[in-house]
């Protein structure tokens, strides 16, 4: 096992080490504009699949509040760690509830 | 050094601790050493990849498969990589590290700064705060195990979804649609599609040019 763990983590790795390996005049002003704008999209669909899907199929359960709590806690500039907390929270809590 | 940055780089690494202990309870439940868990979060240290190769472990499948799961989740760090790299300017072996701390978490932070130093020292706080925590929490849920109840019962996969939602939060005024587009390409492909193509086909959402500017 600790050898697929090894080459497992060498095949990630090699993902990371390749966007630092190409040249510099590769990379024009519209490739970074995409590359940033990846960062968006990809977070975006982070949250979606971390808060709407369980293996593979669409959930919507306890997270959906959390979720929303975050947003608001958010819109008032709450502090990053509290707003994770109260997601914890609120999840765990509604789960406690039976919803 | 800018304190608002290095108070959000330190908030982020606490956060992923608290998933972190999650991945060591889920890791050792699956069947994993301790040694093989925290070799996880050592070398690959890629949160998503982890967690897809745990799955596949835990569901009895073959290592290649593991492998070819971790691997295809890693797919985005190279995106990140592309943005960083113009930003950091590392050279020589220097990209070695660098290119290991290219997370998520680290590459949301820094682009979320508005002053280049900024953006750079935001990259390496929060790369160094989450391999501390992560790691740390790693070890103590690996070391509880079962001690610790499931993941859902404590709301830690509502923890990480909140966690990405704070990293999103400073984007969203002026990239409202295209995090929108994103999120939605995501979910609606998630239950026809293997995992690990959603998070791709919302990267392709990128090529596409509307919405606002940063």
């Amino acid at each position: 096992m600790i050898l697929t763990v090894i080459l497992a983590s060498l095949a990630v790795y090699s993902w990371k080490l390749l966007g630092y390996l190409v040249p510099e005049r590769f990379i024009t002003e519209r490739f970074r504009g995409f590359a940033d704008r990846v960062t968006v999209a990809l977070l975006a669909a982070l949250v979606a699949i971390q808060g709407f899907s369980t293996e593979g199929e669409i959930v919507i359960d306890a997270r959906l509040g959390a979720l929303a709590v975050a947003a608001v806690l958010l819109a008032i500039r709450a502090p990053y760690i509290l707003v994770v907390l109260a997601g914890a929270l609120v999840a765990a809590g509604l789960r406690a509830l039976g919803l | 050094m800018n304190r608002a940055v290095l108070s959000t780089s330190i908030s982020v690494g606490l956060a992923t601790g608290l998933y972190g202990i999650s991945f060591g309870a889920i890791g050792v439940a699956a069947g994993l050493d301790v040694l093989s868990v925290m070799l996880l979060s050592l070398l690959m240290f890629s949160g998503a990849s982890q967690f897809a190769f745990v799955g596949v472990v835990a569901a009895g499948g073959a290592p290649i498969t593991a492998i070819t799961s971790a691997w295809l989740m890693g797919i985005r760090n190279s995106f990140y990589a592309l943005r960083l790299t113009t930003v950091l300017g590392p050279r020589g072996l220097f990209k070695v590290l660098t290119a290991q701390l290219t997370i998520d978490e680290s590459n949301a932070v820094s682009a979320a700064q508005i002053e280049p130093k900024d953006q750079k020292f935001g990259y390496w706080a929060t790369g160094v705060a989450v391999f501390v925590f992560w790691n740390s929490a790693t070890l103590i849920g690996a070391l509880a195990g079962n001690l610790i109840g499931s993941v859902e019962e404590f709301g830690l996969d509502a923890a990480a979804a909140a966690a990405f939602l704070g990293l999103l939060w400073p984007r969203l005024r002026n990239q409202w649609q295209l995090a929108a587009l994103g999120a939605a390409v995501a979910i609606i492909t998630t239950p026809v599609l293997p995992s690990g193509v959603p998070i791709l086909l919302a990267a392709a959402v990128a090529l596409i040019p509307f919405g606002g500017k940063r």
